[in-house]
């Protein structure tokens, strides 16, 4: 496979998914339509987690908190603007914030890899329980009232930008969800492929000789932290659009461990594969929500089970391998620019071996 | 005569790193010249590795100064050294094993060359470690003394003023050796390298100036035919015990 037959591939797929994200509204039922447009806003933050366990090696137990945040400064100020365009900003901006500030001091503090899961999980759990404590009409921020357990219903949803009186239709938004999907997905994969994407893997495969040769790894790991946290964010406001509403479930740790399960299911170190796993579990989820027989915690329990035991690359891989092993590859000539990363060791990293 | 002839390119005064009970590097004083090709030497636990892991910021020394070019540079972190020009290949090859050999050493060139020097760069610098039919290939699979190369490829490609090589030749065949000792007379010509081995055939095949270690401090700095001929050394490299 040369390069430019890969790049005509990879070309051919997006010209796909882009037809596919504009014809479905009118291929398939307006519930099914509403569920892919939940299952696109999850699949962001299944993204922004691939990005940082995959790609920076950074095992972050709070994309929750990010997502929670940017869910929330989402709600909050489109009620008080009355205007989604600056909201979604903010639901970008504030949760990059907060990482940039908890990311510096457990960057820049040297605090070893496990703190960082305890830490990220402590914070997503400190948030869930501030925000729970917020009911009673003093907890209001402008005219949006908190609301603590509850949480807050009737939220504006999206609206065609700077025009507040024209609200998007679900076909709309399904497309603006399914194209923000593919939109983030996109731009991981140009960034992975620049130079600076380049030292991001870098860093995760090896800190000492990273740092050797000049780069320093703490501002690496911050700046993948930071963005990793916007596209969490982001991914709070299209959800919250979707339901048009937030609650204080959203930092919940059931919901941290899922994201988790969604990449080892779909294959760790790629950004297929999360988006994969995000729709197949959930689709699961939601199935096994329609009935009674079974308990969807076990059925995720045992899912998770089954793909460490029997396919712990997760599917996408598997399934590469599959490709690459009946498709004889002619004498790979792998290039700088080769967009295809290699499998990243994620087992003697996670062990810690070297 | 100017100032900067006078300063040395390395200089380490009363370099003392201590872990717990164990001092490691004891009270070490250490000059490098401009251009050196200096050899370490010195039986297991001497503190080679330690006297290193200092002078790149890995450890940040009990007590003690070290300047490079007059800079102080003992606290300072690993990256802020690199910068300022210090490379090193470390005993255990730490190289970037689920990338290619390509990458590897792209990753040490893009630092100071422009992008568009940057593949050939590369090129040069594989065609010097003699990985060019391997560069795309995933360094992991790699046998332990190409990995070896890889690391030092990554080393030269930064383009250092003073290269630190800690058992460039360890798990390489002969013939390997031999290229090893021809790559850093060759690099000698432009740069200051400072080389710690057990090899003395090695040694041997390279050495100007040497320095031995024992116990964490300096036992004999000589020309190597003096430093090989020296009794202490021999009883060091025994066992033996030696009243430094």
């Amino acid at each position: 496979m040369t390069v430019r037959f890969r790049l005509a591939a990879q070309a051919v797929a997006v010209v796909i998914a882009i037809i596919a994200i504009a014809l479905i509204p009118s291929v398939i039922e307006l519930f099914a339509m509403m569920q892919l447009t939940l299952f696109a806003a999850m699949a962001v933050l299944a993204l922004s987690l691939a990005f940082i366990w995959g790609y920076g090696g950074i095992l972050s137990f709070g994309q929750t908190a990010f997502f929670g945040l940017g869910g929330y400064a989402y709600a909050i100020s489109a009620i008080n603007f009355q205007d989604s365009t600056p909201s979604i900003l903010l639901a970008i901006i504030i949760p990059s914030l907060f990482a940039a500030i908890l990311g510096y001091f457990i960057f820049f503090g040297r605090i070893s890899d496990v703190y960082l899961g305890v830490i990220t999980l402590t914070v997503t759990l400190i948030l869930f329980n501030c925000v729970n404590s917020t009911s009673g009409d003093e907890y209001r921020i402008g005219k949006a009232l908190l609301g603590g357990f509850n949480g807050m219903p009737a939220v504006p949803t999206f609206n065609v930008p700077f025009y507040p009186d024209q609200i998007l239709s679900p076909e709309q938004s399904w497309w603006v969800t399914g194209g923000t999907l593919l939109g983030t997905f996109l731009f991981l994969r140009l960034l992975l492929s620049l130079p600076a994407g380049r030292v991001i893997v870098a860093v995760r495969e090896n800190e000492v000789r990273a740092s050797l040769l000049g780069y320093d790894p703490r501002k690496v790991k911050l700046l993948t932290f930071i963005l990793s946290g916007a596209i969490a964010g982001l991914a709070g406001a299209l959800y919250v659009n979707w339901g048009a509403f937030v609650g204080p479930t959203i930092f919940s740790l059931s919901l941290s461990a899922e994201i988790i399960i969604w990449i080892t299911v779909g294959g760790l170190g790629t950004l297929l594969g999360p988006i994969v796993g995000c729709v197949l579990i959930e689709y699961i989820v939601a199935y096994i929500g329609s009935q009674q027989a079974l308990n969807s915690n076990l059925v995720l329990g045992a899912v998770l089970v089954v793909f460490v035991l029997l396919l712990p690359k997760g599917l996408v891989p598997t399934a590469r391998d599959l490709l690459m092993r009946l498709v004889p590859a002619p004498k790979p000539k792998a290039q700088l620019a080769d967009e295809q990363l290699p499998p990243p060791v994620a087992a003697s990293h996670m062990a810690g071996a070297e | 005569m100017t100032v900067a002839d006078l300063v040395p390119l390395l200089k380490a005064e009363h370099l003392t790193m201590r872990f717990g009970g164990v001092v490691a590097n004891d009270d070490i004083t250490f000059t490098l010249e401009e251009m050196e090709l200096r050899c370490l030497i010195g039986p297991n636990g001497a503190g080679k590795s330690t006297f290193f892991k200092t002078l790149t910021g890995q450890l940040v020394p009990t007590s003690g100064a070290i300047a490079f070019r007059g800079q102080p540079i003992a606290g300072k972190l690993s990256h802020e050294i690199a910068r300022m020009g210090i490379g090193i290949k470390t005993q255990v090859p730490n190289v970037f094993n689920g990338l290619s050999v390509r990458e590897n050493i792209w990753l040490a060139v893009r630092r100071k060359a422009t992008p568009r020097a940057q593949g050939p760069a590369v090129d040069a610098v594989l065609q010097m470690i003699r990985l060019t039919d391997h560069a795309d290939r995933i360094v992991a699979t790699l046998s332990h003394g190409q990995r070896q190369w890889v690391e030092i490829g990554m080393v030269l490609a930064a383009e250092p003023e003073l290269i630190l090589l800690d058992e460039p030749a360890a798990g390489m065949t002969d013939e390997e050796t031999l290229h090893t000792a021809a790559i850093i007379r060759e690099i000698n010509q432009t740069r200051a390298i400072i080389v710690v081995e057990h090899d003395m055939e090695f040694i041997k095949q390279i050495a100007k100036k040497v320095t031995v270690f024992h116990q964490g401090r300096v036992l004999v700095e000589d020309t190597v035919d003096k430093v090989l001929a020296d009794q202490r050394v021999r009883d060091v490299y025994l066992g033996k015990k030696v009243a430094a």
